[in-house]
């Protein structure tokens, strides 16, 4: 085993990681890192976590028993055990020797800790891999050395991306299976700095490793690979940027009103935006009545001011209607209020996302009925959004979303709380796609704000029939046709003629 | 009638306690949440308490989440008749203290047909006395969501769990099909007579669990401090002998020993550790040195590989 890496050692701007954009490193962050491992099945997600468990002396002696009595005949040449075995604890994983569901693992070492969700590399369970991405600060994107990327690495570093991510490692692992090819490890980083850049994603450290050996993971593979002078990945993981609390001014999700008794009337939930302090006033939303905070009750004391992710209680100087599903917010920065609103999501169930179907919506704690229209699916291949009029199972799309009641919402872009949503079949309450809100939109069956297409809701057979011309073909991209029943048409004729 | 907590005038807004440090204050936060959103979704809502030190951690976040009102839910102890003398003792304590409402159960059928860790082996008894009879309680009761203090930290099979665990009217649970759970937003929709367990503590680790307990001075049961006490060896664990339902098995002797306990469940099956830690700080540091993990001491983990995860497929907590 190579001498442990020094714990001072820079990172490297020039060997492969890009320029970074995000703040410079300042203080360090107590908060748990929270980070994702992804990439295709056998590209050794759970070898890699194991590796990082093992290293940082995060397996118990217990724990270390039972994995080398478990992985009997299973030992690699180097002697050492199954590592995906501490990964993967259900007992279908293990039969079928692949991770189903997210695992979460912790793990830290002198500097930091870590949370990290181990997702599955198998398609089919895409949804799990959302999951892990929707609370992650960075990720750890896998590819074997030998194969180099794949679509799963595309849709899983899209995700992500969608998802808010915006630090990405870049794993190149198996090296070693490669003679550690330098070239090799060098054209699969331009690879996937090419992706990067198209998806957004300024921050990128590419880092040739060795999970099974434990090179450049914990400890540095300097005599293997005297060629990479960067570092290793917990050296990367140690110096990487939380979430910050995005700063659109105040936000409050009302989850209870609390009431003891007649003397005491409190609003409560987490702060899921800016800042608050008694004096200030706020407006409450949809009703958009002002009142002022006359406290923040916490259990411990009376607090003078509550910052994002706070969890308080607040007090108002008078009597106002505000119930669960409310949200209080900053009167000089308000989210944006309406009926129809775009958005982009994951679709994580097998029945997909059905045109024009009534789901529920569930964004904070506010949960009200929406119509969703699916508009474009994106192409993991060619990085283009086609036309959809529905969304499959991990499809990532854009849609309109359709509400009877006036919703609330923040940009994804600008509040990853208030700008996110899941939506439940009411069918089966499974919950069946994650979304993020990208802008407002003027009015269901009205012209797209932004690039003006036109949408025409027509009854299905009259739908097919237009589409099928040369005409709608050779202009596809100037309207969005839906197919509804002729009865619905009407109906939304007649809403438009008001 | 709601009232507010009695203990709402005696609290002291001038406290002196320092403020939790950044990582803690997160856990807490997302703990608090979690509740508030539970009691706000599900008509009838339960905190399981088991008396260890993260149900000591899970109630003193209850109390936090609905101040200054009262728990708006009951608290439901299993208990299995084999419980330490002191985890009782320090329950009834509690209740008391904070005014709260508690359902004991126990297994009627078990307490009939004499069902012990001794006569049925640890893994029947534990499906009898545990969950058993928790599924019993939670259908007496009717409640359509039960906190639990699990930790993913813990044991394989938990490291999967969501913080709202979806269980079926007959309170399975199916690892394989879990619902998608993303950002903080948790999806509550049940039809009647499904449930969901929900988890407070998800993200918090053993060392968390200690440093909170410090940083908040909470109550916690003396068996995790070390202590002069007499045990016996069995299968290779230390096992608390002052019980007098303990008979000694040929050649078993009882002896003199300080020692702790690491995590709490029924006596007969729950391993003391050697240690001479008796404060919190002893023990916080004992643990940033443990070479072993936390549920070594428990029997009912090695039953057989997937243990844990059989049984909560079967409606265990």
């Amino acid at each position: 085993m190579t001498a442990p890496a020094l714990a001072t050692a820079a990172l490297d701007e020039t060997a492969v990681a890009l320029p970074v954009q995000e703040p410079a490193r300042v203080a360090r962050d107590s908060r748990p890192l929270r980070l994702i491992t992804c990439g295709s099945v056998d590209d050794g997600k759970s070898t890699l976590i194991g590796r990082l468990l093992w290293d940082t002396k995060a397996v118990k002696e217990d724990q270390a028993a039972s994995l080398q009595r478990d992985s009997k005949g299973k030992q690699n040449d180097l002697g050492l055990p199954d590592f995906a075995l501490l990964l993967d604890g259900l007992q279908a994983e293990r039969e079928q020797g692949i991770t189903i569901d997210v695992a979460y693992r912790y793990f830290s070492t002198d500097k930091r800790s870590f949370i990290v969700a181990d997702t599955p590399g198998h398609e089919q369970y895409t949804r799990n891999m959302a999951t892990g991405a929707s609370t992650a600060d960075l990720a750890v994107l896998l590819v074997d050395a030998r194969v180099g990327l794949l679509e799963q690495t595309r849709r899983h570093a899209t995700i992500a991306t969608l998802m808010g991510i915006r630090q990405f490692v870049l794993a190149v692992n198996k090296i070693d299976l490669t003679d550690y090819d330098r070239s090799r490890f060098e054209q699969i980083s331009h690879e996937f700095k090419e992706l990067a850049l198209s998806l957004g994603v300024r921050q990128v450290t590419a880092i040739p490793v060795s999970a099974l050996k434990g090179e450049n993971v914990v400890y540095d593979g300097r005599a293997s690979m005297p060629w990479y002078e960067g570092p290793t990945l917990v050296e990367v993981l140690e110096l990487a940027t939380t979430r910050s609390a995005q700063t659109v001014g105040f936000r409050l999700p009302v989850q209870r009103v609390s009431r003891p008794g007649e003397s005491f009337r409190g609003y409560q939930g987490t702060v899921a935006g800016g800042s608050v302090k008694p004096g200030d006033s706020v407006v409450i939303l949809p009703s958009g009545m002002v009142a002022n905070v006359t406290k923040i009750v916490t259990f411990d004391l009376v607090r003078n001011a509550a910052v994002a992710g706070d969890a308080v209680t607040l007090v108002f100087d008078r009597q106002v209607d505000v119930s669960r599903g409310d949200m209080i917010v900053a009167i000089d920065s308000q989210p944006m209020t309406g009926l129809a609103f775009d958005a982009q999501l994951v679709a994580l169930q097998a029945e997909g996302i059905q045109p024009g179907k009534r789901y529920w919506l569930k964004s904070g704690s506010r949960r009200q009925r929406v119509q969703v229209q699916p508009i474009s699916q994106l192409d993991l291949q060619s990085g283009k959004w086609n036309h959809a009029d529905e969304l499959p199972m991990n499809a990532i799309g854009k849609v309109h979303l359709a509400f009877d009641e006036q919703a609330i919402f923040d940009a994804y872009e600008q509040n990853r709380t208030t700008g996110a949503f899941i939506l439940i079949d009411p069918d089966t309450n499974n919950t069946v796609a994650g979304g993020m809100i990208t802008a407002k939109r003027a009015a269901l069956g009205g012209i797209h704000a932004e690039d003006s297409r036109v949408i025409l809701s027509l009854p299905a057979d009259l739908a097919d029939q237009l589409m099928a011309t040369e005409i709608f073909s050779s202009r596809r991209e100037d309207a969005e046709v839906r197919r509804v029943t002729a009865a619905q048409a009407i109906e939304i004729i007649d809403t438009i003629d008001e | 009638m709601p009232h507010i907590h009695p203990e709402t005038e005696l609290h002291n807004p001038q406290s002196t306690k320092p403020p939790l440090d950044p990582h803690l204050k997160a856990l807490e936060n997302e703990a608090i949440h979690i509740f508030r959103e539970v009691a706000a979704e599900f008509e009838r809502p339960v905190m399981l308490y088991s008396i260890g030190k993260d149900s000591s951690v899970l109630l003193h976040l209850a109390r936090k989440a609905f101040y200054p009102g009262r728990i708006p839910f009951p608290l439901l102890h299993v208990d299995t008749g084999w419980k330490f003398r002191e985890m009782i003792a320090f329950r009834d304590e509690m209740v008391e203290k904070y005014d709260l409402d508690l359902v004991a159960h126990t297994n009627p059928r078990g307490a009939a047909e004499n069902v012990t860790p001794f006569t049925h082996g640890s893994a029947l008894y534990t499906d009898i006395m545990k969950t058993e009879a928790l599924r019993q309680a939670l259908d007496a009761g009717q409640y359509d969501a039960a906190f639990g203090g699990a930790r993913r930290d813990e044991e394989a099979s938990r490291a999967k769990e969501r913080i709202y665990s979806f269980r079926t009217p007959d309170h399975r649970w199916d690892p394989r099909n879990q619902r998608p759970e993303l950002w903080n937003v948790y999806n509550g929709m049940i039809r009647k007579g499904e449930s969901v367990r929900a988890f407070p503590l998800s993200n918090w680790t053993e060392v968390d669990i200690w440093r909170y307990i410090q940083a908040e001075e909470i109550p916690i049961v003396p068996l995790y401090f070390a202590k002069k006490r007499p045990v016996v060896e069995r299968d290779g664990m230390m096992i608390l002998a002052e019980d007098p339902r303990l008979e000694l098995l040929p050649g078993e002797v009882k002896r003199e020993e300080v020692i702790r306990f690491r995590t709490l469940g029924c006596f007969p099956l729950t391993g003391a550790i050697r240690s001479n830690a008796t404060t919190l700080d002893d023990i916080i540091s004992e643990l940033e040195t443990a070479t072993v993990s936390e549920r070594q001491g428990r029997a009912i983990d090695r039953d057989q590989a997937g243990s844990m995860e059989k049984k909560k497929r079967e409606g265990y907590f």
